[in-house]
């Protein structure tokens, strides 16, 4: 059983401490090819504290990869700001590592130069990169794969390869959109495990957007729950679930509980803001 | 996610669609699909073959006494080329060579470029795709003895013709390739802030390098038989493998012709050889 050791400090007093990134009055609107505008995000506040493990949960359609695209600075808000350590956020931003849903390797790279993408784009030295890629590589498991394409790998090891590669440049922040989607239940479970892992031994933060309820409690400090249209926060759950957790753990009746209030939450919000509609 | 209206979806690409790979309106590929002997047992039959069909014709050359004239022994043809090449074909084999290769160089270059250049602009594309098909589709060697007239005896002409047959298939291939346009590759380098350059070097080359390659290489051939067919119709005071090809079948003299000829072959073969080998190390992941 992979499990992360429990002397993790739990973000005291967040009150006195800075957020590492901090939405406020977050919105962001289309317009539609018949004119109408259409809310996609409304009023959106978030604090995310360094070492936060945070995860979105939310129906489709409910903005949450939006959101997730407006933290990684590829789309701009249409008011309200994003801060990343006290700056506001305008385009890409070198404190950010992103994990899509799909691994998105390049196909004639091999494992280890595909590590070397953002590395390669930000202009860091190519020597010390290198070594950061390696030792990345085997702490996901991956040692022995460097000069493998990526068609020689299972989707699990590509979706691993895909978190090495976002995490190469040391960004302060990782974005995760439903990173485990296209994998198999088994796989999936073991790749949250690995994730909780890695979390821990590189110290960083993390925000994972996700459709699974379970999986969201599984992994959070915090479990941001969102209603669609307009997306908004409906709740922000706060998960004192003892760490390091273990599969066992989802079993438990306070554990099950809590996915069922969850579950709630969810329904309920989209069903009041669809009968309004 | 099908109750979800489009305009919530993105104005990014979605990260999970994939371009079914679009070969172009001319599909090459079947250029470096070929199958390469593995075993012992194949080169081997592949080598007995040859020895079959070289001998076979040699023996029934000789019973039915056929005069050289009509069809050159083979024997004799790999004789004289033995004996003649360095005194003879090694000249016009170069003379060739020269003016397929500073052809092709100029040709594929502009090709390449007006390729990676052209699909940048859709609209600049369409209304530069029907001359570009044009001059694929029209032969090269056509234009030489008009060449030859203006520019006179020297090797120009042929460089040009070679350039202009093998450019417009560097650059419709090649433009197949840069058309190839992965979204979600894209994105990746832009969510780190990629510059266009950078896109441009690490996602949109790479990823258009197999079709470039099968253009190069589609390229090269139309190139060689407009330099040796270019030379045949209106060669350089130099003279060139085409232009012996000319004068000997004009002498009957079938010995050399059929040397000449088995030149032209192997220079072929090895422009295949080798793009088959570049193909195999800078395109291998497109199986």
């Amino acid at each position: 059983m992979i499990a992360e050791s429990s002397n993790r400090v739990e973000s005291p007093a967040r009150a006195t401490q800075r957020p590492l990134v901090s939405i406020k009055q977050l919105n962001k609107l289309y317009t539609a090819r018949t004119r109408d505008v259409i809310h996609a995000l409304s009023d959106i506040d978030l604090d995310i504290f360094r070492g936060d493990l945070i995860t979105i949960v939310g129906p489709s359609g409910c903005g949450k990869s939006t959101l997730l695209k407006l933290l990684a600075g590829i789309v701009s808000p249409s008011s309200g700001m994003v801060e990343i350590v006290g700056r506001p956020l305008n385009g890409p931003s070198a404190s950010l590592g992103v994990v899509f849903q799909s691994p998105v390797l390049l196909p004639w790279r091999t494992v280890l130069d595909n590590v070397l993408v953002p590395a390669e784009i930000l202009g860091m030295d190519p020597a010390a990169s290198r070594n950061r890629a390696r030792s990345l590589l085997e702490m996901a498991g991956l040692s022995g794969f460097e000069g493998k394409y990526p068609h020689e790998l299972s989707g699990g090891m590509q979706q691993r390869v895909g978190i090495c590669r976002a995490l190469v440049h040391r960004p302060a922040f990782l974005l995760m959109d439903e990173p485990f989607g296209a994998l198999d239940a088994m796989t999936r479970e073991a790749m949250n495990l690995e994730l909780l892992r890695i979390w821990k031994e590189q110290q960083t933060t993390i925000l994972v957007v996700t459709h699974s309820i379970p999986e969201a409690v599984f992994l959070a400090d915090r479990v941001v729950v969102m209603t669609p249209r307009p997306g908004r926060l409906a709740h922000v759950y706060e998960i004192d679930l003892p760490r390091p957790r273990t599969v066992e753990m989802t079993f438990e009746p306070g554990f099950i509980e809590l996915v069922q209030d969850m579950k709630r939450t969810v329904e309920t919000g989209g069903r009041a803001v669809l009968e309004v509609e | 996610m099908t109750r979800v209206p489009s305009e919530l979806r993105d104005e990014i690409p979605s990260f999970d669609t994939k371009v079914a790979g679009d070969r172009g309106p001319i599909d090459w590929t079947g250029l470096t699909s070929f199958r390469t002997a593995k075993s012992a047992l194949e080169i081997g039959s592949i080598v007995a073959l040859f020895a079959v069909v070289f001998f076979g014709l040699e023996l029934v050359l000789r019973w039915t006494n056929t005069p050289t004239y009509v069809f050159p022994k083979p024997i004799a043809v790999v004789r004289t080329l033995a004996n003649e090449f360095t005194g003879v074909y090694a000249h016009h084999l170069w003379v060739t060579m020269y003016e397929f290769l500073s052809g092709y160089a100029i040709g594929s270059a502009v090709g390449l470029l007006l390729a990676a250049l052209i699909t940048q602009k859709p609209f600049a594309e369409k209304v530069i795709a029907p001359y570009v098909l044009i001059m694929v589709t029209t032969p090269m060697i056509a234009f030489v003895p008009f060449l030859r007239l203006k520019m006179g005896f020297g090797s120009w002409p042929l460089i040009i013709a070679v350039a202009l047959a093998a450019g417009p298939m560097v650059m419709i291939n090649s433009a197949t390739g840069f058309r190839r346009t992965d979204l979600a590759k894209i994105a990746l380098a832009r969510s780190y802030g990629a510059s266009t350059l950078q896109i441009f070097r690490k996602i949109r080359f790479p990823l258009a390098l197999p079709m470039i390659i099968v253009g190069f290489m589609v390229g090269s051939i139309f190139g060689l038989l407009t330099a040796v067919g270019g030379e045949m119709v209106a060669a350089s005071e130099a003279g060139g493998l085409g232009e012996r090809l000319v004068y000997y079948s004009s002498l009957a003299r079938m010995d050399e012709f059929g040397a000449v000829i088995m030149i032209i072959a192997a220079l072929g073969v090895s422009i295949y050889v080798l793009f088959y080998f570049i193909g195999k190390r800078w395109a291998s992941w497109e199986a």
